[in-house]
């Protein structure tokens, strides 16, 4: 400015500066604007459920009775057959996912790598409904006759364990949704626990080798105990596409409110497959806010789940994939 | 003599050693057992599509409307329309919010509100998508808009729409050389002119492969249509009313109880598998290209 002064000349004005400025306030309108779409969720689902959340309070999560026509709203049905669906998917996909990963990420020749990773993470493209048309016309029938009589032959005659695979064999139930929904987070699981596993350093193994390891060995004694956190944060990434994970379990379950037997081989819903269920028979206003809780409460799990997950693998690698949604 | 000894005790396995390596033998073939399950899983589960879902495919599967049970024939043509139409509302909205968030994030943010930016995009696309389908169901469908329609289920896919772009734009702008934009600016060029004419030219393709993995994405969603699109048998144009979505009328095929019906919901989810396979296949070859 001083010296445009000095020679006399006035100050060209700087058009883009203007334009500058305009450009950062809109992309920063637009960035607001994203976020605000996260807090218009959270704000309007918890105003939509307020009525059931105060008539309910905390019995809305500890109480099995879901009837509409006296108009008591208890959703533990739900709660349960989540927990348990989820639990059941960790625990089938969590030892397949991490050796998988290993495969890929310590045993598989080089040419073989890509291919298997690839074709593994292809299970995470097909969309939901797709899982559940398969699990609906293929999987289902196959448990009813096939998997689940053996599963009762065998370990539902054990005891204490055997209680998990006691009373009929329907196809459709809880155990069902679960295997399919292990399925589905499969490559969540593999591909988190493959980028933990090239994040060990390599002094790691070559100092177990050095000892006279087995390969195995090297795995076991160098590679997971340093990968330990991640692969949680590997699980819990699974854990919470499974919690939200909707049509194909939807199409598995059974969806009835069978009593809580502890049999894995009962009918029951998930908090999602309830949702997708009953949203259009909510005529009554506390009938919509109880549904709208239910979505509430799947949201604060989901993303609590999500956060501490992300947490944990961050030490590791440095970011997540974005893609961890249950549909 | 020493390294004679020494030699023998590497060379003729002591019982511990036989077991180390039975262990280790066992475990390697654990794991590729585990290794191969997800391709197999992957095989079985197109081969059923395929098998099914290949006789539904003819023409009038593409260009007629779904029929009541027991006429002969029908297809499928109201879903497709309606699916490219919410697709497109639902892109018209997210793009331009993704593209300027990701801008925004790569180009002017400098601490904390870069970061609760990217926090909260994060945390959207972790949310369950019915979750998202019941927040548009509540506002619109319950509320403002008072029915189901296409553009509720627009609205529901572009949430859903809006992390991924975010996210995989930023990251592409982000590998945009800097000597670039100094480059640029050096000529005199304003910023925003700078982002608009040379950063994302440049980023052209990565952009591209945002929107469209996004749109993969999208396309497969059901639950949240369900709760906001509902489903129509017909061919419908207007945004206000319900509208058809291949996902939604798979479902809808799939729980009915007639044969006919469930060769014409696998036939449907072929059509979809392989269009989102397809798009998929791409974008992550053209990531691949270049990352490495």
């Amino acid at each position: 400015m001083q010296i445009y002064r000095l020679s006399g000349r006035r100050p060209r004005k700087r058009i883009g500066s203007l334009g500058d400025r305009q450009f950062e306030v809109a992309t920063t309108a637009l960035a607001v604007g994203s976020i605000a779409i996260l807090g218009a969720i959270i704000v309007l689902l918890l105003a939509y459920a307020w009525p059931a959340v105060t008539r309910y309070g905390l019995s809305f999560l500890t109480t099995t009775t879901w009837d509409p026509v006296f108009e008591r709203f208890g959703a533990a049905h739900f709660t349960y057959g989540t927990l348990v669906t989820s639990t059941v998917a960790l625990c089938l996909a969590m030892p397949v996912a991490v050796g998988a990963a290993l495969f890929v990420a310590e045993y598989a020749p080089a040419w073989l790598r890509e291919p298997v990773s690839f074709t593994t993470e292809l299970l995470a493209v097909i969309p939901s409904i797709i899982y559940g048309l398969w699990g609906f016309m293929v999987l289902g029938p196959l448990m009813r006759g096939t998997i689940e009589p053996l599963l009762k032959g065998t370990i539902g005659q054990l005891p204490l364990v055997g209680l998990l695979f006691s009373g009929p064999a329907v196809g459709r139930d809880i155990f069902t949704g679960g295997v399919i929904l292990a399925i589905m987070i499969l490559p969540t699981i593999m591909a988190t626990s493959r980028e933990v596993f090239r994040a060990v350093p390599d002094t790691q193994r070559e100092g177990m080798l050095a000892l006279g390891a087995t390969k195995w060995e090297m795995v076991r004694h160098a590679v997971l105990p340093y990968a330990r956190g991640g692969l949680i944060g590997a699980a819990g990434l699974g854990l919470a596409r499974a919690l939200g994970e909707t049509m194909a379990v939807t199409m598995v379950i059974g969806n009835s409110s069978s009593a809580i037997t502890g049999s894995l081989l009962t009918p029951g819903y998930t908090m999602a497959s309830a949702i997708a269920n009953q949203f259009t028979e909510a005529d009554k206003p506390i009938y919509f806010s109880a549904i709208v809780e239910v979505a509430l409460v799947l949201l604060l799990v989901a993303t609590l789940v999500n956060l501490l997950s992300r947490l944990l693998v961050w030490r590791y690698v440095g970011s997540v994939g974005a893609d961890v949604r249950g549909g | 003599m020493t390294s004679n000894t020494a030699r023998r005790s590497l060379v003729a396995a002591g019982p511990g050693e036989l077991r180390r390596r039975a262990v280790d033998r066992v475990m390697t073939g654990l794991v590729w057992g585990a290794g191969s399950t997800g391709s197999a899983v992957l095989l079985l589960i197109l081969g059923h599509i395929a098998w099914h879902g290949l006789p539904a495919l003819n023409l009038a599967f593409f260009t007629q409307r779904p029929l009541p049970y027991g006429e002969p024939g029908g297809g499928v043509a109201p879903a497709i329309l309606g699916t490219l139409t919410m697709l497109a509302v639902a892109a018209a909205i997210s793009i331009p919010l993704g593209l300027g968030t990701a801008i925004y994030l790569s180009e002017f943010s400098h601490g904390s509100f870069g970061r609760i930016v990217r926090f909260t995009t994060d945390l959207l696309g972790g949310l369950p998508s019915i979750v998202i389908g019941v927040f548009i169901w509540a506002l619109l469908v319950r509320h403002v808009v008072g029915r189901y329609s296409g553009l509720a289920g627009a609205v529901a896919l572009a949430i859903i729409m809006l992390p991924i772009i975010t996210r995989t734009v930023e990251e592409i702008l982000k590998l945009v050389p800097d000597s670039l934009r100094e480059a640029s600016l050096a000529l005199g060029v304003p910023r925003w002119r700078t982002i608009l004419g040379v950063v994302l030219p440049t980023a052209r393709a990565g952009v591209i492969t945002g929107v469209v993995l996004s749109l993969a994405r999208a396309g497969g969603e059901t639950a949240p249509l369900l709760l906001t699109a509902l489903g129509n048998q017909f061919f419908n144009l207007n945004l206000f009313g319900p509208t058809a979505s291949l996902p939604v009328q798979i479902y809808n095929y799939a729980v009915a109880p007639y044969d006919d019906w469930h060769t014409k919901a696998w036939g449907s989810a072929l059509v979809l598998v392989l269009v989102i396979g397809c798009l998929s296949l791409i974008t992550r070859l053209a990531t691949r290209r270049n990352r490495s």
